[in-house]
């Protein structure tokens, strides 16, 4: 079914407002996304007519908020195509998913020099979770290394997993846009006995995502990356993992008997969700994966891909040499995350300079430090694109390239 | 929305493409490294300080145009002077940016909560030349001219940049502090 995507901007009002009387060009959805109406009309329509807290009360509204919430849960289940709606596990965002993960399931199942698998390219919360077990269980971190065009070099894989037991890869890079081997990377770690991860914070958001078709054993999102809000994150693993693994925080909620010797723990999502949840935010993240599915994500997909396209032929035409974009040259291998340097301006300094015409890029390490350690860097802009945008956002994007020259065209090095 | 005239003059863009100082010093000389976890600027000072007196000074790392101009321009400004005038002149610049003033050096995470909030009043107020002007007017301060520095007063009206602004500022003081302890 064809969507008309020139008329998804209408959806979300941030983007009635003006800046000094221009328009918001917002190319920063890879640090987060704007939210269409729908959402918060979820939210608001929870605090206004359906308050009270879930788990507990008997009453009506009570059950009332209780119903949004298995929606919500049910609607990110069949949304990453998971066999359960108990398998999805409401948290903060995606960093606090993996430190859940990392804490429950590193400290059962990880001892001395067992070794834990990730790559190059991760973000620091597939990173430092698994330092803090390098400190406190003596593991052994092993990285993926990277080809030229920033892809994972897999030419070494057998001897990277050897002895692994579990391999932590992102579903897309937060910086380069590369997609990543997912199943493969999966039915290698299996051959060997390790478990499979993937931090899906910027692919699902993306990309249709079918968790079984992938292979993994869990999986990390988070819901302000796609069209919901801030303050709700996911881990899903599968029924077993979830249910060998040893509760996080403990509390309310997550418990199913306790008395002055001791506690059981309470069954799946509940026994990793302690103390009262982000009934708003559960409730906007639902909203936003309906609003997505009703686009459909496969269209959702087609038009990042043409988009992707398009800003690559366009910057390059437009600035040839002047301008490198990093990751796959290839739109169909990669995401919508666009990594600039232009000339020799430095990307705090372009960010500056664009954020003149309200078009907003994110300068920074995009918190991969050792990537960008990699890439000889300390910084790059980056440009990245969700739904809403459309073409003339692109050339919002080259027009105020082309006002960095006004100030820093004299600059050589 | 403060124009970006305001941000990179001529002389801010000078001391980026040809920063003063540029370089390492071998010990004796101590060597302190300033991050910005924001955006990934990098700043290293190599003081060498003997009797209280910044005798030799040379910078490096990488970074934006404020950063590595701020930091070309304090080489120059702190070069041969005593840690008293130094510290000092690191309380003018702060105050120029904005941040209120304190006795001894202190960590760069307090100071950039307390900038940006100090900076957003400024910001809105619209006038930061008067807030360095009334505080570097106090009494009985040694003379010490801003020089190139006061081209970095637009700064204070761009918020997100005093971090910037103060990296250089802040790893020096650090250096300062390691000399004194040994
Ligand atoms: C690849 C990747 N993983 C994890 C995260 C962390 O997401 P959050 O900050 O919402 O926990 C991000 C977002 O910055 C990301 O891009």
């Amino acid at each position: 079914m064809p969507v008309d995507f020139s008329t998804i901007k209408a959806d979300f009002p941030i983007f009635d407002r003006q800046i000094n009387g221009k328009p918001i060009v917002y190319l920063d959805s890879g640090a987060t996304s704007q939210k269409p109406r729908a959402v918060l009309d979820a939210m608001d329509n929870y605090y206004r007519n359906h308050s009270a807290s879930v788990n507990r009360g008997a009453y009506q509204l009570a059950a009332e908020a209780n119903d949004l919430v298995d929606d919500a849960r049910a609607s990110v289940a069949r949304f990453i195509g998971a066999p359960s709606s108990n398998e999805i596990i409401f948290t903060k965002n995606a960093t606090e998913a993996m430190n859940l993960f990392a804490y429950s399931w590193g400290h059962a199942n990880l001892g001395e020099g067992d070794v834990v698998v990730i790559s190059e390219m991760e973000h620091h919360a597939n990173i430092v979770p698994w330092h803090m077990l390098t400190q406190s269980k003596g593991i052994e971190l092993r990285w993926i290394p990277l080809t030229e065009s920033g892809e994972l070099d897999l030419s070494n894989l057998d001897a990277l997993l050897d002895g692994a037991k579990l391999v932590s890869v992102t579903a897309m890079s937060n910086v380069l846009g590369t997609m990543n081997p997912i199943r493969r990377l999966a039915d290698a770690a299996h051959a060997v006995g390790a478990i499979m991860m993937a931090d899906g914070s910027q692919y699902v958001p993306h990309v249709p995502t079918n968790v079984t078709e992938l292979g993994v054993d869990a999986m990390i999102f988070t819901g302000h990356k796609m069209l919901g809000p801030t303050g709700v994150g996911v881990l899903w693993g599968t029924t077993e993992l979830l249910d060998a693994m040893p509760p996080f925080l403990g509390g309310g909620d997550m418990i199913m008997q306790v008395t002055k010797e001791g506690f059981t723990t309470n069954a799946l999502p509940h026994k990793f969700e302690a103390g009262t949840p982000m009934v708003a935010e559960i409730i906007g993240l639902g909203a936003a994966v309906k609003y997505l599915e009703n686009i459909g994500m496969d269209n959702v997909r087609e038009h990042e891909v043409s988009l992707t396209a398009y800003a690559l032929r366009s910057l390059k035409e437009r600035f040839g040499d002047d301008i490198t974009i990093h990751g796959p040259s290839e739109p169909a291998s990669r995401g919508g995350l666009l990594s600039l340097v232009y000339k020799d301006v430095h990307p705090h300094d372009l960010s500056q300079v664009l954020d003149q015409a309200n078009v907003c890029v994110r300068a920074g390490h995009h918190c991969a430090k050792p990537l960008m350690q990699l890439m000889g860097v300390n910084s790059t802009a980056r440009a990245s694109l969700h739904v809403y945008n459309d073409e003339s956002d692109i050339d919002a994007l080259a027009d105020a390239l082309e006002s960095a020259d006004d100030i820093f065209g004299g600059l050589g090095f | 929305m403060p124009g970006l005239e305001d941000l990179y003059k001529e002389i801010i863009l000078d001391h980026y493409r040809n920063p003063r100082n540029r370089g390492e010093l071998p010990p004796p000389a101590c060597k302190t490294e300033g991050f910005n976890p924001l955006c990934g600027d990098e700043i290293v000072v190599y003081a060498h300080i003997v009797d209280d007196q910044i005798v030799d000074i040379k910078m490096g790392g990488q970074g934006c145009s404020i950063s590595q101009s701020s930091a070309s321009m304090m080489s120059q400004a702190v070069k041969g002077k005593t840690i008293d005038e130094v510290k000092q002149l690191t309380n003018d610049f702060k105050a120029m940016m904005s941040i209120p003033g304190k006795g001894a050096a202190s960590s760069s995470e307090a100071d950039s909560a307390e900038a940006i909030a100090a900076a957003k009043a400024a910001a809105s107020a619209g006038d930061a030349g008067n807030i360095a002007a009334t505080t570097a007017g106090a009494a009985e301060k040694p003379d010490l001219s801003m020089g190139d520095l006061s081209a970095l007063k637009g700064v204070v009206k761009f918020p997100v940049r005093i971090k910037c602004a103060v990296l250089s500022w802040n790893t020096l003081l650090e250096a300062i502090e390691q000399a004194e302890a040994s």
